[in-house]
């Protein structure tokens, strides 16, 4: 019984997260004109998993106690990369595929690099790489354009059996390869310890640096699986500012709807991913009640407002005023 | 155990090793050697140099000069974790535990049971309830998170995890501090077994009675090095002490004046009741005296302090302030000019100070409107009233720009209590204030209470040490369960009354269970 409590206190925010996308999606698919059916489920899945995949590149860092401005940069870069490389045969479209991650590796191992071996704030390091990939992404697309293997784009956007959408399977797969191991590694653990306090990790012999650099390298693999799946969906590449920063700040709303303390030390990708899907579904509501697409960033902020706050409620229960601050 | 340590090679030998940090000698030609199968105390006042030696042999600082030569072979540590590996394993004073991990995580942190490249969970349960027991702490779930326990319990999984890393070389310093008489006595048992091992353990603590109970030998630093090695016993108190101040050594506690009993009380508690950890307080204080509370540690002392100075909320009963109830709903309020309490508190680095801030910045936020007219800061003012203020505590600061947290523990708690008598309190609350800190100091700080309560100021005083509330206080409240079990007054105030109450059984029985120990 005692073991149970244990567990739901490490995944109370996750649930939560699970929880409001649960109501969110539920309220959408029930007033949705076609109701709950696996094309409506694709699209949903299609159009979240793009931001999942941005948002478990944040988490990563946010879980060292860092900040990744630089995820919507190296998604805008990945996939106008992909629209040159991943085109032709089997073997030149796995070897496009293999360098756009490879360049998505690069830019994070490149961001780890100047925070934990230059002692650079993450936020400012990340302003400055952010703003290299989005010009060698704009060097590579100076107008929207270019090409993917449309046969594989059709197979990871669309249904297996004619059911289950194909990206929703990557995005579990991509979870069960790179997460688990990651998070339950020394490797990962040391990246939570570094988050949660240094100086303690540090003296206790714990490979914070590794642990780190490790967290930002995978950070960007997963900005470029992001970046993949785009290319996907649009066919094309396009080197759009403002959606890279939409990207970038939308994975930090939906880190911290998915329960990941942006303190670091604290969170999973499991619950940014669900944090995702919520954000994402809290878009589609107008769509589905008819209403006006210019309000839709205004409700996107008040509901973004609330969700967090739910989170603040525990606050009003707290007997003592100085656990306010911890 | 009785073989002379001479004949046998030493375990660990420190051979003339000197720090500096900046223009600050730390450590100067210091020497140490220790040797297996004993408990080696180090003795030192803050700034002895203690603390660089522990970091030394621990891989955090790499020394100036000097070699470390373990089991014949020298060394070199260039990182905690290396030092871990040859077996050198230090519990530090502050804690190393990583707050957002569970209790399991932390005691296997730096060298985990793996399966595939991955962490083993169920194994490192085992291995971490396997080490709570070894360190008598099985209360402790291997699940909690860090975060979430009080710090004796931390403290506890602190010992636990330096025992899961299997050390030759163990090293405490001021490990007990922070622990309550139980766990005490069982984490000396937990010495004592460690000892008969094998181990060579290093023991730092500014208790002396602790160090008479557990050390085979020790050593006595001043001023960064190495004044004398000694077997345990051969010298008295007052010599040991000597040799760590290097002067004369004085009575350590202030006489305490005679009751006025005629003086109105300042401040009156009735019936004060918060949550289940708070039940029907009821006391006075009147100015001139120093009440301490007393207790096992987690009995509902701290909860006490915090409540009557604004911090909890949904308190029932009255807080009565020169005769009149008072509502008392926030810090601000209770350290108001009216009320005119001040709180100094545990833990200083949290609640206390700004560490990374300026010992001017850190004092003049509480003076801000002593020094102040019309909103802005007269700096003159500012400069006088802190000069005095850093001349009445004898705080040892290069400057008023030096960070705070660049000075030594003493000297930071000084600064903490600086900051609060610059508002004139009336009603002094102290949360431990003395933990981990030097002799000389301590010395200071009773003076510096039992003058302030000559000056009409009202004191009340939680503490976990009893010498300081035998030494220090008029009377003493034990804590029992969140209530006020036994007054103590005046004479009655002894160790033998207060471990007693503290535990809740009667005077008689437990001079009877003190007979029989002896």
């Amino acid at each position: 019984m005692s073991e149970w409590r244990y567990w739901f206190a490490e995944q109370k925010g996750t649930l939560l997260a699970l929880g409001i996308f649960l109501v969110m999606f539920i309220i959408y698919t029930s007033n949705h004109p076609a109701g709950f059916t696996a094309n409506v489920v694709q699209t949903a899945s299609n159009k979240g998993v793009l931001l999942a995949f941005v948002a478990m590149a944040q988490t990563l860092v946010v879980i060292t106690a860092g900040i990744d401005l630089s995820v919507g940069m190296i998604f805008l870069l990945t996939n106008c990369l992909a629209s040159w490389l991943v085109v032709g045969g089997p073997v030149e479209t796995t070897l496009g595929v293999i360098a756009v991650l490879l360049v998505g590796v690069l830019c994070g191992a490149l961001n780890g690099a100047i925070v934990i071996y230059g002692r650079l704030q993450p936020i400012v390091a990340t302003i400055a790489t952010g703003a290299m990939y989005f010009g060698i992404a704009l060097l590579l697309r100076p107008f929207p354009g270019g090409s993917v293997n449309e046969d594989l784009a059709d197979a990871l956007t669309g249904r297996l059996f004619g059911v289950i959408p194909a990206s929703l399977v990557t995005l579990l797969a991509t979870v069960l390869i790179i997460w688990v191991p990651f998070s339950r590694s020394v490797y990962g653990r040391a990246a939570y310890a570094a988050g949660s306090s240094e100086v303690a990790a540090y003296m206790s012999g714990v490979p914070i640096k590794r642990g780190k650099f490790l967290a930002y390298v995978l950070a960007g693999l997963l900005a470029s699986f992001g970046g993949l799946f785009l290319t996907f969906f649009t066919y094309t590449g396009e080197a759009a500012y403002a959606s890279g920063n939409a990207y970038t700040l939308f994975s930090i709303a939906a880190v911290v709807l998915g329960g990941v303390s942006l303190f670091g030390g604290r969170g999973s990708v499991i619950g940014a991913i669900f944090g995702a899907f919520a954000f994402r579904t809290i878009g589609d509501l107008l769509f589905v009640f008819d209403l006006d697409p210019l309000w839709q960033p205004l409700f996107q902020g008040v509901v973004l407002l609330l969700a967090v706050s739910l989170g603040a409620f525990a606050l009003f229960r707290v007997k003592n005023r100085l656990e306010w601050f911890g | 155990m009785d073989t002379a340590p001479e004949e046998t090679r030493p375990l660990l030998h420190m051979q003339g090793i000197s720090k500096r940090y900046g223009g600050v000698r730390a450590l100067e030609d210091a020497e140490l050697v220790v040797h297996a199968g004993r408990i080696h105390a180090i003795l030192g006042e803050n700034g002895a140099g203690k603390s660089t030696l522990i970091k030394v042999m621990s891989g955090v600082v790499a020394p100036d000069q000097g070699r470390i030569v373990l089991d014949g072979a020298e060394v070199t540590f260039d990182s905690p974790a290396a030092a871990n590996k040859a077996g050198v394993v230090c519990i530090f004073q502050e804690l190393s535990l990583i707050p957002e991990l569970s209790v399991a995580d932390n005691i296997m942190i730096s060298d985990p049971p793996t399966r595939f490249g991955m962490i083993d969970r169920r194994a490192q349960r085992r291995i971490a309830v396997e080490a709570l027991a070894r360190a008598g702490a099985s209360d402790i779930h291997p699940s909690a998170l860090v975060k979430d326990l009080p710090l004796s319990r931390r403290q506890m999984v602190e010992i636990a995890k330096a025992l899961a890393r299997k050390p030759r070389i163990l090293i405490l310093d001021e490990a007990t501090s922070a622990l309550t008489a139980a766990d005490v006595s069982k984490v000396f048992d937990v010495l004592k077994r460690l000892r008969s091992e094998g181990l060579a353990l290093l023991y730092i603590s500014h208790r002396m009675h602790e160090i008479a109970e557990l050390a085979d030998d020790c050593t006595v630093f001043r001023n960064g090095q190495k004044i004398a090695t000694y077997k345990a016993g051969t010298k008295s108190d007052n010599e040991v002490i000597e040799l760590m101040i290097g002067r004369e050594y004085q009575n350590v506690f202030p006489p305490k004046p005679a009751p006025n009993a005629a003086a109105k009380p300042i401040l009156e508690c009735r019936g004060l009741t918060w949550t289940d950890r708070l039940t029907d307080i009821n006391f006075t204080v009147r100015p001139g005296e120093v009440v301490g509370l007393g207790g096992l540690d987690g009995q509902g002392q701290r909860e006490l302090l915090l409540a009557l100075f604004g911090v909890l909320r949904g308190c029932t009963g009255q807080i009565v302030i020169d005769g009149e109830p008072v509502r008392l709903a926030s810090p601000a309020q209770a350290s108001s000019g009216k009320v005119g309490m001040a709180l100094i508190p545990e833990d200083r680095k949290t609640e206390g100070l700004m560490l990374p801030m300026t010992v001017r910045e850190n004092l003049a936020f509480a003076a801000m409107d002593k020094v102040s007219k019309h909103g802005i800061i007269d700096r003159q003012a500012e400069d006088r009233l802190l000069d005095e203020m850093v001349k009445l505590l004898a705080i040892k600061t290069a400057g008023l720009e030096i960070p705070v947290g660049a000075l030594s523990g003493g000297n930071q708690q000084k600064v903490v209590i600086a900051k609060w008598l610059m508002r004139h309190p009336r009603i002094i609350l102290l949360n431990d204030p003395t933990r981990g800190i030097d002799v000389g100091t301590k010395q200071e700080i009773y003076q510096l209470l039992r003058r302030l309560a000559d000056q009409g100021a009202a004191i009340v005083f939680y503490s976990t040490d009893y010498d300081e509330l035998i030494g220090c206080c008029d009377r003493v409240l034990v804590l029992y369960d969140g209530a006020i079990k036994r007054e103590l007054v005046g004479d009655e105030i002894t160790e033998h009354a207060l471990i007693a109450s503290a535990l809740n059984i009667d005077v008689a029985e437990a001079a009877k269970m003190a007979r029989a120990n002896a």
